[in-house]
């Protein structure tokens, strides 16, 4: 697998990154680069082989149905840059 | 059922000939749980703005998510009680978007490895028809924040409150064909969830929203290109929308124009749809399994576990009404669309002696109590008279206490006053009086002042029979048994 520059340019807008247009060649190389490395892997044959989630054992934990966090709107806003009362409030998005 | 046939297909009638809808809902359906998909956060309706907020919920870095057992075991039910095929094991994926009120800029759903796979839902139609909508999958996702438009001239305020609530996405085939059959279908799910307490059903509140895929094609040809029209919240709309948009396709394709595979928004003051912004780009998800959540793997036991313990499901009880109760096929689908009905009606024909009529019952729980309920806008949550008074009244009325037409009189009474029956009827003395000596001699004063009838009558004017039977409830106060009254007349005016 290998990327060209239009693929490398639509990554980088959808994971809203302003990448200028000298920076998307040596960007092209750098993601190439590590695809490759990856793809190493595939010289390994794994027919036969169930997709491994983890190496521990461990089952996905699990909580009861319990109420037992919330309640401090002032501290999730805390960071806001600009809340209205309890309301994060950003520049105006309508469809 | 027996009508099968008889039934046309839905066709719209284009300039060059007819058309034919396929139709494919995702349902968003609300998982009834006290907390959150991966959050110990509220879920509650209406709280005050971000107070029912984890930091999970709000995306502060290093939070993690626990998945909430409760919302695995009422998708597992849901899929279940849908017929369908509960996969052992299944994935978390991250769907990647950035907008405004999702703070994780990820949604966490499921995308290859779903927790269910299809199934089917069964359909009765208005026209007699049945039919089998397939589901073609089911998964669990991370509900959204919400965001409030009209508060700021220029800014948009955003409420997490909802952003993690659990949502079950149930996916169904393209196996609808008519803007009835899909409101149909969105009833049966409605009520197969409330059935089995998954999702409260609340189109309003949003607990229920709808995308709608339509596309048109020729009678008999391949599919069309379809349109995804996004987020309806009534059935009306959803009706709406469908008819809308598949005039708008077929009026483009015979102008010899192509449909765009595109997301389209309902206007519902407009009554049609739009397209949304150009999706093609946003369309781009990326996704991939959440590595903070291990695979979903669900113990047989567990599943059998919830399967033995599902409550009787709308088909099967809509079956039993009609072979145990002799009901209607028309009856048994209305007192069993909410199981709240169904529950109130059994518990109106199981009640007292056991010997209560069950197709009288039937008849007045759907003619009498819901006429009334409705002229009075209540919910028969709300209703003035209980189950177990019903039964009274359908004891005095079947033991020939009271006719049917005192017994309408009583059931008022009751209504206004929350009085049982039989404390009514007593203290009004609307008995019904089936005392032979007593009617009588209310039918010969009848006869009486009126000779000149009973002259006609004797003469062959036959349709007097009525007036004079009139004349001696009337005189009765209603009270006199009708069957009596009309034996007695009978045998006096042959005379």
């Amino acid at each position: 697998m290998s990327l060209d520059k239009a693929t490398v340019a639509s990554i980088a807008t959808l994971a809203r990154l302003r990448v200028p247009d000298d920076r998307l060649e040596p960007m092209v190389g750098d993601l190439n680069a590590i695809l490759g490395f990856v793809e190493q892997l595939n010289q390994v044959n794994t027919d036969g082989v169930e997709p491994l989630a983890n190496v521990t054992g461990h089952a996905l934990p699990q909580r009861e149905d319990a109420v037992t966090d919330g309640g401090y709107p002032e501290r999730v806003t805390l960071n806001a840059p600009d809340p209205a009362g309890d309301f994060y409030a950003v520049p105006k998005v309508v469809e | 059922m027996a009508e099968a046939d008889s039934a046309q297909p839905y066709r719209i009638q284009g300039e060059t000939g007819p058309w034919e809808l396929v139709i494919g809902l995702e349902v968003h359906a609300q998982v009834t749980s006290k907390s959150k998909l991966f959050s110990g956060a509220a879920t509650a309706f209406g709280a005050e703005p971000n107070s029912q907020v984890s930091l999970v919920d709000a995306a502060m870095p290093g939070m993690l998510p626990v998945i909430n057992r409760e919302c695995v075991d009422q998708a597992v039910r849901t899929g279940l009680a849908l017929e369908a095929r509960i996969n052992e094991v299944s994935v978390f994926d991250r769907k990647n978007y950035f907008y405004a009120d999702l703070p994780q800029g990820y949604q966490i759903s499921q995308y290859l490895q779903p927790i269910v796979g299809e199934g089917v839902v069964h359909l009765d139609l208005e026209d007699g028809r049945t039919c089998e909508v397939g589901i073609e999958r089911l998964h669990l996702e991370q509900d959204a924040g919400k965001s409030l438009h009209d508060q700021h001239p220029s800014k948009s305020y955003i409420d997490l409150n909802r952003s993690g609530v659990a949502l079950m996405e149930i996916v169904s085939k393209p196996d609808l064909r008519s803007p009835e059959e899909t409101a149909a279908y969105i009833r049966k799910l409605r009520s197969i969830l409330r059935y089995i307490g998954t999702c409260d059903g609340n189109m309003q509140e949003g607990s229920m929203r709808c995308d709608v895929n339509v596309s048109v094609r020729r009678p008999g040809e391949g599919f069309g290109t379809r349109c995804e029209i996004k987020n309806v919240n009534s059935i009306r709309f959803v009706q709406q929308a469908i008819e809308y948009e598949a005039r708008r396709q077929i009026e483009i394709l015979e102008a010899g124009g192509t449909i765009d595979q595109e997301t389209r928004l309902f206007d519902a003051n407009r009554g049609e749809t739009r397209s949304m912004r150009s999706k093609e780009e946003a369309h781009d998800y990326r996704y991939f399994p959440d590595p903070d959540l291990l695979p979903l793997v669900l113990d047989p036991a567990r599943i059998a576990e919830l399967k033995a313990s599902l409550p009787e499901l709308p088909d099967a009880r809509k079956a039993r009404f009609m072979s145990e109760y002799g009901l209607s096929l028309y009856d048994a689908s209305s007192l069993t669309e909410e199981r709240a009905t169904a529950d109130w009606y059994e518990a109106v024909v199981k009640g007292g002696s056991g010997k209560r009529d069950p197709k009288i019952a039937a008849n007045w729980v759907l003619s009498e109590l819901f006429g009334a309920l409705n002229k009075a806008g209540l919910d028969l949550a709300d209703s003035p008279v209980s189950a177990d008074a019903m039964g009274g009244l359908m004891d005095l009325l079947g033991d020939g206490t009271i006719s049917g037409r005192i017994a309408k009189d009583v059931f008022a009474e009751m209504l206004e006053t929350g009085k049982d029956a039989a404390a009514i009827v007593e203290e009004k003395g609307l008995k019904q009086v089936s005392d032979t000596g007593a009617i009588e001699a209310i039918v010969d004063a009848v006869l009486a002042e009126n000779q000149d009838k009973v002259a006609e009558y004797r003469g062959g004017k036959d349709k007097l029979f009525g007036f004079f039977v009139g004349q001696t409830m009337k005189r009765s106060g209603g009270k006199a048994n009708p069957g009596m009254v009309n034996e007695l007349l009978k045998a006096k005016l042959a005379g």
